[in-house]
């Protein structure tokens, strides 16, 4: 109805309201390639197939709830690709309708061909990929990331050891190039936050925990002092096991346990209730991290589209790079881009799988712009520099 | 333990005569399903009433008789008898209500229906739904102006103020402010509305006459993180000279001059203030202080907080009835 106004009112009067006679119709495509994760012990609890497209739609839905008021209507192109190749051959033909902006939940290395493949013809949300390497070297001047670097989440967790003073850490890190990955990313992080890892040791057991979880563990995880067990198993493969069978009595914290997330459904403070009450009535099922990401992408392209009316990606990816954005992704504050590589500004929640822990940054943690940069590969820290 | 405690306290509330003379706050408690009663003259906690889940909005019909109560998780407006301190009825109220207004008509209820993207207008006296206005995601704040022409909703991830014709129900104008918009405050003349925008840390003042703002604020307070100056609530007094602003997790209240726009000084209050409420003479101000559970009482004319009173769990709206 209120529509139909406005849009009569812009034809009467179309050079009263530059924002509100500019209509427009945005498209952005949505390309997942998830390959199998390969068999895991603790597969009780399987990630949904559909994590990060329901969350792409439902800030679509937001988007359109907005763009209403201001003649925008955004729609959104799907692909679930069941190859690398199949997800690049969905970019090019999305690309040739006139697609221009893109959420992908692929990984590292598809992503990384993709964005060569895009080159300046389509701006690229990565919604799936955690590689610290896509912030640090490899970083594509039309890719955003909106998924947090695992130098995000294992930075989270050292402050948060530090902060409690845990600083004897029991690191077990799992045999996936990913486990390679997220120790890698703690390792640094034990460095930044003074933490000592008194025992790193590689996961290598081959029996099911199931069974013998309780057998097992307490012998593997024998040293003579620790804080905490910080565990790199990304996938949930034998992880979810170590808690309360350590040799001590510790808290486990890293990919499980107290964990370092991007989004959880336990997070409702800042309005977050609001957000995982409205994804709950569309999925119907929590919203995960990835979900997070591919809403945040969507949702910042019609920040852009709300804010300066225009559509192109590059017009789009100028103005969130800009120090005009103010994003807001219910963690209670504003969100931005890193210029030099293009990864969103926010803060990490820890959770248990209940319950909130608490929000990092942690205070008391400086940083000479903003604290938020405490976390993950500040400018110094990083090769990239997408913005010249 | 804690049984016998609940109890021991109900069988004294209901044996409680309900003083008559003084001033009383009422404050709505979000976690603890229940409202805070505070004596004015003592400035001490007098009763705790259960209410419905989830309590947000409140607010006092015009004879200061009935206080209305957004039960958000019971999806009701329910209706307290101030005089016995029990709940009489309970108004339609579409789904999730949390702010809402009600028309200088006494009968007009404007609900923000936070999960709906809705505006829900009920008539008190009839409980009919009259409409139902669509407006952005997450409607919050809401507000009707003092002469009734119009009623604003402001939508916070959309971030608008959707402007709608009281007579028409219908929306006329939708002005683009800073991120998640949480509260509208009309001045008693008309001629402004201010509206808080939490995440853009900044409050924007509207010129009513002709829609289009006049002036944004912005806050900055000496050793807070600007991210964390986040204006949610807002009080304007009577005299047009002074505006009050709550500024969440940065626990201070700003104080402006409402004509020159100048920030005059910052209060620190409780943890993450909320809204905000003046007495009858305009000599004191109230705030809810949702993490540390309090309200703060300030003096107006000194510009000091002179204390702090222990309330419920998550402290969300405060109003003030006058003394009968």
């Amino acid at each position: 109805m209120s529509n139909i106004r406005l849009l009569a009112a812009a034809l009467c009067f179309g050079w009263v309201l530059p924002a509100a006679g500019f209509s427009a119709d945005i498209r952005i495509g949505y390309i997942q390639w998830v390959p199998d994760q390969g068999p895991v012990l603790s597969n009780i609890l399987p990630e949904p197939d559909d994590a990060g497209q329901r969350g792409a739609e439902l800030a679509l839905a937001d988007n359109n709830t907005t763009g209403r008021f201001l003649n925008h209507s955004y729609r959104l192109e799907s692909v679930v690709a069941d190859s690398a190749s199949d997800a690049q051959e969905a970019l090019a033909g999305l690309m040739d309708q006139g697609i221009e902006l893109f959420i992908l939940n692929v990984p590292a290395t598809t992503l990384r061909e993709m964005a060569t493949q895009a080159n300046d013809r389509a701006l690229l949300f990565n919604a799936g990929a955690s590689d610290n390497a896509l912030r640090v070297r490899d970083c594509a001047p039309n890719v955003l990331h909106t998924i947090a670097s695992y130098g995000m989440l294992t930075d989270a967790l050292g402050q948060w050891l530090s902060a409690r003073r845990w600083q004897k850490i029991f690191l077990i890190t799992g045999p996936t190039e990913q486990d390679q990955q997220w120790a890698d990313s703690f390792r640094r992080a034990s460095k930044r936050f003074n933490l000592k890892i008194i025992a790193d040791k590689p996961w290598s057991f081959e029996g099911d925990l199931r069974r013998t979880a309780s057998r097992e563990l307490p012998l593997f995880t024998q040293a003579s002092d620790y804080d905490a067990v910080v565990v790199a198993d990304v996938r949930g493969d034998f992880g979810e096991y170590v808690p309360f069978n350590t040799w001590l009595p510790r808290p486990v914290t890293g990919t499980q346990g107290m964990t370092p997330v991007t989004w959880h459904r336990v997070v409702e403070a800042w309005g977050a209730a609001q957000l995982q009450r409205r994804f709950t009535g569309l999925a119907h099922r929590d919203m995960t991290d990835i979900d997070y990401a591919a809403w945040l992408g969507v949702r910042a392209v019609g920040e852009a589209v709300t804010r300066t009316a225009k559509v192109r990606s590059k017009a789009v990816r100028t103005y969130l790079l800009s120090d005009q954005l103010q994003l807001d992704g219910f963690k209670g504050r504003q969100l931005s881009f890193r210029t030099w590589n293009g990864q969103l500004r926010q803060p990490i929640p820890l959770v248990h799988p209940r319950a909130l822990v608490g929000q990092t940054p942690i205070e008391g943690f400086l940083h000479p712009k903003t604290d938020l940069d405490t976390l993950g590969f500040d400018a110094p820290e990083s090769q990239c520099r997408i913005v010249k | 333990m804690g049984l016998i405690r609940t109890l021991a306290l109900c069988a004294v509330c209901s044996f409680t005569a309900v003083p008559a003379m003084a001033s009383l706050a009422y404050v709505s408690n979000e976690k603890d399903n229940s409202l805070s009663v505070i004596d004015m003259d003592t400035l001490e906690v007098v009763d705790t009433i259960a209410v419905g889940q989830r309590p947000r909005g409140i607010l006092l019909s015009k004879d200061n008789s009935k206080l209305y109560i957004c039960a958000s998780d019971d999806d009701t407006v329910q209706i307290l008898d101030l005089a016995t301190r029990t709940i009489i009825d309970d108004l339609p109220s579409g789904e999730d209500p949390e702010q809402f207004a009600l028309h200088p008509n006494d009968r007009h209820l404007y609900i923000a229906n936070e999960d709906d993207a809705i505006v829900t207008v009920v008539d008190i006296q009839t409980k009919e739904v009259l409409a139902q206005t669509e407006v952005g995601v997450e409607p919050e704040g809401m507000a009707v102006s003092p002469d009734g022409r119009w009623a604003v909703s402001s939508s916070e991830t959309t971030s608008m103020l959707h402007w709608i014709n009281t007579e028409t129900f219908k929306i006329e104008k939708n002005i683009v402010v800073g991120q998640r918009p949480r509260h509208v405050e009309f001045s008693d003349d008309n001629k402004t509305a201010w509206a808080s925008a939490e995440i853009g840390g900044t409050v924007h003042v509207i010129d009513v006459d002709r829609l289009s703002e006049i002036k944004t604020l912005d806050f900055s307070i000496r050793g807070v993180h600007q991210d964390k100056v986040q204006p949610v609530g807002i009080e304007l007094t009577s005299d047009g000279k002074l505006a009050f602003v709550a500024l969440g997790p940065a626990n201070h209240v700003a104080v402006v001059d409402a004509q020159s726009y100048e920030i005059l000084d910052y209060l620190l209050v409780g943890s993450r203030v909320w809204h905000l409420e003046l007495n009858e003479d305009e000599s004191q101000l109230l705030t809810t202080n949702g993490v540390s559970g309090d309200v703060s009482v300030i003096d107006v004319a000194d510009r000091k907080v002179i204390k702090s009173i222990k309330v419920g769990r998550y402290p969300w709206g405060v109003v003030i009835a006058p003394s009968p």
